[in-house]
């Protein structure tokens, strides 16, 4: 009997307990919460601290605890211990309705920015803070600062240097019918495909979105989009790059059947000269000279070079944070965590040891960007005051302009696979923007 | 009465001495605890709560993991939720009304009818099969695991392995290859074949599971039957015709049912393949980008209601044209 009263007691508390967690999510936001202030004698600091990252790579090479090692030699008395999550956009969304969500996070990309101050401490106002980093307007909600980004991102594409150089091109293409002409002749060579879409994967058609402001060069080319009813009309900045995407895939200059290819297999292909170009920002470098160095090819033969186009006679890269770390409101430790996420961006090697452009203003760049800034490449922020509503606007439309699906039907259009034209694809994307501009703007 | 009493009391010692063992307290409680004929009101109180304490357990889970999610996404539909804010409001039924003026939200089930088309031919290779390996054929066992086998795959690793089977000169282009038939052909990428190769990878994966059944009901049928339709000179189409059929008719309008609710919900197979690119986008598939791509949860648990709705009205018809009576052989 005691045994059966226990086993009805389980059975009980399981009930109590699922339906405590399904009703979870309704918690208030509270009140305005802690800042999460730097500590200022590191020796003070205590607590073990957990960090949630989507770098699983770096968490499974040790790169990420030698991080931590050097971290405890400042401050002894706090222990971080990491969460490497594989799909981390998907997940860390799910665990934001839960208390627990590590001490220190990414921020994952679909939170919107005014609901910063439910789920994150405050670090601090972005007038003390935009003095030392950069992208700190990205994270910022009413006067405060929620999030540091781990690192930026320029924009540009990927290519192998001696596939151009055998196809005849000596320098960067600055218009897209120049762009057009040299992936010709690298199609005419018959070594390399030209470019590489990625279709299939669908994460690498949304670098297109990113180079919204480089065609313009205009900090504001987001923002103008909140109250643009026709962002898609002739001689807009997203008609010429979604026609350049149009006109590549056209013209065959891309992979035969993008539906099937893998990203995977793409790094090693531009290695060893078999792709010529691949639509990415700087990140993939230091990855595809990795994968020229396991193929046994000369990682120098991987390049950086910005979209083609010009203002006033130079290029420009836009460049933009990724993923920015903050630290959870629920967090216990929340100077301890408020320290890692300075140290992280401060002191860790991490934007050097992968060649990306650090936060910090004073930080170096790796050599490629060094490089690409050399070659006349102008860096551009654009502005994000009004990002907010253009994701609004932009999920209200269930367009999607940095999900894969709206580059990919254009895909499908410029090889004869989606039954319509460019055009009619453009009014149509225009009628939803202007409908959506209209219901989120009021 | 008093001799089973006097064995659940020994079995299921209800008050254990103290520092006694179960046998000294069997003997404790006899005397005290029980008088023939008349069982202590806790204990009949027991006896009739014990199955529904078995019970406990199954409608726990199925409360916890079934009825609750249901009954959440019911109330989901009713909000603007986005799916991670702590706010949601209320808006009554707008989703509803949002999801049925926007007729391009169903024209994806047009895309169900390629998988409706593979699930009815699956289900006459999965008669034939079930017919011919309930004899007796060499090496039966064997085509029985066969044909079982792709069920037991993880979907994804069936995605995966199809994406090179289906490449242009993969692995099917070089089968047809040897079988005369050249050239590379676009099998996802082209949108007229797209839908056909992937509800002909799902045909591949389900027909192990109504095989399985129908195999299954086959073997119920009593060896006697066919004993005696032997004496009476039937040949083996006459069994098939007379005894098979009629026999196995409620497992397979079970199995039609599987087919319709499954190809309206098709989700697995396309999402890791396409991606739902290329015109392939099912209804789920889109319920779930509207949910985790525009943060629409509202409206998605919406559509997933209507979905609901759906399957439950097809069921009932498909009861109605085929009622489910009983089998009587003989």
């Amino acid at each position: 009997m005691r045994k059966r009263s226990a086993a009805m007691a389980a059975a009980v508390m399981a009930c109590t307990m699922a339906m405590a967690a399904c009703s979870g999510g309704a918690h208030g936001g509270g009140g305005p919460a802690a800042t999460a202030a730097p500590p200022s004698d590191p020796s003070k600091v205590s607590g073990d601290i957990t960090v949630l990252t989507h770098k699983t790579d770096l968490a499974a090479d040790g790169t990420l605890a030698r991080y931590a090692a050097e971290f405890t030699k400042i401050y002894p008395n706090v222990h971080v211990k990491f969460e490497p999550i594989v799909d981390y956009e998907g997940d860390v969304k799910i665990r934001l309705n839960s208390d627990d969500y590590g001490d220190v996070l990414m921020i994952p990309a679909a939170v919107p920015v005014d609901d910063y101050p439910k789920f994150f401490a405050p670090l601090g106002t972005p007038a003390e803070l935009g003095q030392k980093y950069r992208f700190i307007d990205k994270g910022t909600d009413n006067g405060q600062v929620y999030g540091i980004a781990i690192n930026g991102n320029a924009t540009g594409m990927v290519y192998n240097k001696a596939v151009w150089q055998q196809a005849g091109v000596s320098s960067w293409p600055k218009t897209p019918e120049e762009f057009l002409a040299d992936l010709k002749a690298i199609k005419d060579k018959g070594q390399a495909i030209p470019l590489y879409t990625i279709y299939h994967e669908g994460w690498p058609m949304t670098a297109w979105q990113s180079y919204l402001g480089e065609a313009s060069c205009d900090p504001k080319a987001n923002d103008n989009l909140a109250t643009d009813p026709a962002p898609w009309a002739a001689g807009k900045e997203l008609n010429g790059i979604d026609t350049l995407l149009y006109n590549v895939v056209h013209d065959g200059l891309t992979e035969k059947d993008p539906t099937t290819t893998a990203w995977e297999g793409s790094k090693g292909q531009i290695a060893a000269g078999k792709i010529g170009t691949l639509a990415l920002a700087s990140w993939a470098i230091s990855q595809m000279k990795a994968a020229a160095k396991t193929g046994g090819q000369d990682p120098a033969n991987i390049g950086f070079m910005p979209y083609p186009a010009q203002v006033d006679g130079h290029f420009c890269s836009v460049i933009s944070p990724d993923y920015m770390e903050a630290v959870s409101i629920h967090s216990q430790h929340k100077a301890a965590a408020r320290a890692w996420v300075d140290w992280f961006v401060d002191k860790s090697t991490y934007a050097q040891d992968q060649a990306l452009l650090p936060t910090l203003k004073t930080g170096t760049l790796p050599a490629e960007l060094k490089a690409y800034q050399d070659a006349g490449v102008q860096f551009i922020e654009l502005s994000q005051d009004k990002n907010a509503l253009v994701s609004k606007i932009d999920n209200e439309s269930e367009i999607g302009l940095n999900k894969p699906d709206y580059r990919q039907h254009i895909v499908d259009l410029a090889r004869g696979a989606g039954g319509g034209t460019l055009d009619g694809d453009f009014a149509d994307l225009d009628k939803k923007w202007a409908a959506a501009v209209k219901s989120a703007g009021s | 009465m008093a001799q089973t009493a006097d064995t659940a009391a020994s079995a299921h010692p209800a008050q254990p001495a103290p520092g006694g063992g179960p046998a000294t307290s069997a003997i404790s409680a006899r005397p005290t605890g029980l008088r023939p004929g008349r069982p202590r009101p806790r204990r009949a109180l027991l006896r009739k709560a014990t199955p529904w304490l078995f019970l406990a357990v199954p409608v726990a889970l199925l409360l916890t993991f079934t009825y609750t999610p249901v009954a959440n996404m019911l109330y989901y539909s009713f909000t603007d939720w986005d799916g991670f804010s702590p706010d949601r409001k209320l808006v009554g039924t707008a989703n509803y009304s949002e999801l049925f003026t926007r007729p391009d939200l169903f024209r994806v089930f047009f895309v169900s009818l390629f998988y409706l088309a593979s699930g009815a031919v699956q289900m006459v290779l999965a008669l034939y099969f079930a017919t011919v390996l309930s004899f007796n054929v060499r090496f039966r066992n064997f085509f029985k695991g066969v044909l079982f086998f792709p069920y037991l795959i993880n979907g994804v690793a069936i995605g995966f392995v199809f994406l090179y089977f289906f490449q242009p000169g993969g692995t099917l282009d070089s089968v047809l290859r040897l079988a005369g038939i050249h050239g590379e052909h676009l099998w996802l990428g082209d949108p007229k074949l797209a839908n056909w190769s992937l509800a002909s990878v799902s045909l591949w994966r389900y027909l192990g599971l109504n095989f399985v059944l129908f195999l299954g009901a086959i073997q119920s049928i009593p060896g006697e039957i066919y004993e005696a339709a032997d004496l009476d000179g039937a040949n083996r189409w006459h069994q098939v015709r007379y005894l098979i059929l009629p026999g196995i008719r409620p497992v397979v309008s079970l199995a039609a049912i599987l087919v319709v609710s499954g190809s309206l919900s098709a989700f697995e197979i396309p999402y890791i393949m396409t991606g739902g690119s290329n015109g392939t986008t099912t209804f789920v598939i889109q319920t779930v980008k509207l949910a985790f791509q525009f943060n629409k949860v509202g409206l998605a648990s919406a559509a997933a209601v209507v979905l609901l709705g759906i399957v439950l009205v097809v069921t009932w018809i498909q009861r109605i044209l085929v009622p489910d009576e009983g089998v009587d052989l003989t």
